[in-house]
């Protein structure tokens, strides 16, 4: 679905990516994990076209879309729930779902799809008319991946999703993302939290520095305490 | 001296005409701003063709009805070129290089009006069904300044229900918040600013075919009404469409007041508003704080 070769960033001269490559298939969930600074959140943001200064290759669905402009890349079918979350302040939470929908087919049947995703997250439910910038971290981070979902993307980019989220609500989470899983949507993971990536991913990329150092099954990660220790200790 | 009471509210329609271009003005200057963060000094030049369009329409076909849609059309179309192939390439570089560029345009729209139509300013007619007085219950005051009303209300109320009714108005409002989301949710924002950019010179035009009945066209016509409308623009907030319209109309009654009792004064005193709110909220009447932080 997503193969990333030899992927190279700058901010201004300072060069964050040197060379980062990684792939994922349809339906699997791929955990990216690292200390600060190692270059997820840049890895992610390349893939979405966000950072200005690129080198190598991103090719989705069979297309290269590293000189692409972000919004074609929504429109391969690529989502991304940035770290910031980047709640519109001053819109509704059903205005904040209704804009993740203008640029997609799904569009046409607006009312059926905020239904829908209001049952999936009936925290939301209660509030579609509240604004959303009012709304708890937790909330606005769920908001954040309902937005990226009602477009119904063949892949979703998650930036840290469980960052300041309460325990229940990440256990929702963390069932959302199996289900999605489960009907063939790819699911790019960057998280702090090893234990539980492990627990849903099928594989785990490592980085440090602004490269991969090590990938592995989420399985053989599991056991392998001592590249735990070295890279994602904090 | 003492006044009438009639006067004295004859005199404030007086000023809700005035007021009610100024809003038009710095509604698209403010939206300009608010989510391109390009600061337009090419916007009075843009009012001053719009009013040329209107005159050469007037003409033309004998008709204000016809320069009354072809001026706000033309002068949009003008907006359209100028930030696809001008100030586009300027995005990212910071403020001063789109604001030196409109800068300069401004001086070059003048130069080409003055080419085409000659350097004095010329007259031109209310049109005839719009011409004479009415009664207002206070006293008789000019018909046509209460179409200007009229019609800059009806534009404002338009781009009102545009922006906050509309799919289209729900991108321009997260994207004056947020662009970056805008662009990630597949929206190309770089469509969504021309055509903002577009709207508010269309504004600006239909602004200044709506004062040529008032005083003529002139080549330097835009030159003051682009201070008074940047003065607008800041006291009623940098992107605040109710900012725009309340501090417009609020400069509107304040000139004409003024006028009544010290004519010298009136800008002056604009300045002295515009520095008193500025004090008591730098961002403005409606502005949010640290829309360029
Ligand atoms: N906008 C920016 N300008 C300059 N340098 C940046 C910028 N964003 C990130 N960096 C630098 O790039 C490097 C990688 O940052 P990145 O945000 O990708 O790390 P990360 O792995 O996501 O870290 P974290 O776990 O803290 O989110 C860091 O050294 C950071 O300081
Ligand atoms: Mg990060």
């Amino acid at each position: 679905m997503l193969t990333v070769a030899d992927l190279n960033a700058w901010y201004g001269l300072s060069h964050v990516l040197q060379g980062v490559t990684l792939e994922i298939g349809q339906g699997e969930i791929v955990a990216i994990m690292g200390r600060n600074g190692a270059g997820k959140t840049t890895t992610l943001k390349s893939v979405m076209g966000l950072v200005d200064c690129r080198a190598g290759s991103v090719v989705f669905q069979g297309r290269e879309i590293l000189a692409e402009p972000t919004h074609l890349r929504f429109a391969l079918g690529l989502g991304y729930v940035p770290e910031e979350r980047r709640i519109v302040p001053g819109l509704t939470v059903r205005e904040n779902l209704r804009l993740g929908l203008l640029a997609s087919p799904n569009r046409a049947r607006e009312t059926l799809v905020i239904d829908h995703i209001a049952a999936t997250f009936p925290r939301l439910k209660e509030r579609l008319d509240q604004f959303g910038d009012t709304m708890s971290g937790g909330e606005q981070q769920m908001l954040a991946i309902a937005r990226a979902m009602v477009s119904d993307p063949k892949m979703i980019m998650l930036d840290e999703p469980t960052e300041g989220v309460m325990p229940v609500l990440v256990d929702e989470m963390l069932s959302l993302f199996v289900e999605l899983k489960r009907q063939g949507t790819a699911l790019l993971l960057v998280e702090q939290n090893v234990d539980l990536a492990l627990d849903i991913a099928d594989r785990a990329y490592i980085m440090d520095h602004g490269t991969i150092v090590h990938h592995a099954s989420a399985q053989s990660l599991r056991a392998n305490k001592e590249v735990q220790e070295r890279y994602c200790s904090v | 001296m003492t006044l009438a009471p009639d006067v004295l509210a004859l005199q404030l329609l007086t000023g809700l005409a005035l007021g009610a271009l100024y809003a038009l003005l710095a509604i698209g200057l403010s939206l300009i701003f608010g989510m391109l963060t390009v600061v337009n000094f090419a916007h009075g030049a843009f009012f001053m063709v719009g009013a040329y369009v209107g005159f050469f329409l007037y003409g033309l076909t004998g008709s204000f009805w016809a320069s009354l849609v072809g001026a706000p059309l033309a002068v949009g179309a003008v907006g359209l070129v100028v930030e696809r192939f001008l100030v586009r390439p300027l995005y990212g570089r910071g403020l001063d290089y789109p604001l030196l560029l409109t800068f300069g345009l401004a001086y070059v729209l003048v130069e080409i009006v003055r080419i085409l139509f000659g350097k004095q300013g010329l007259p031109f007619d209310t049109p005839e069904a719009l011409s004479g007085a009415v009664d207002v219950w206070v006293g008789y005051f000019p018909l046509y300044r209460l179409f200007v009303i009229g019609a800059a209300a009806a534009a404002t109320l338009a781009v009102w229900l545009f922006i906050d009714k509309t799919s289209y108005g729900l991108i321009i409002r997260a994207g004056a918040r947020d662009p970056v989301i805008v662009r990630i949710l597949g929206i190309d924002i770089a469509r969504v600013w021309l055509a903002i950019f577009g709207i508010g010179a269309a504004l600006a035009g239909f602004a200044g075919v709506l004062a040529a009945p008032l005083q003529g066209v002139a080549p330097e016509m835009g030159d003051t009404v682009l201070a008074e409308a940047f003065v607008v623009t800041v006291i009623g907030g940098m992107g605040s469409l109710l900012g725009a319209v309340v501090a417009g109309l609020l400069v509107g009654v304040t000139i004409s007041m003024t006028s009544l009792f010290a004519p010298e004064m009136a800008r002056v005193c604009v300045f002295a508003l515009m520095a008193l709110v500025l004090l008591v909220r730098p961002q403005g009447m409606f502005g949010r704080a640290g829309l360029l932080s």
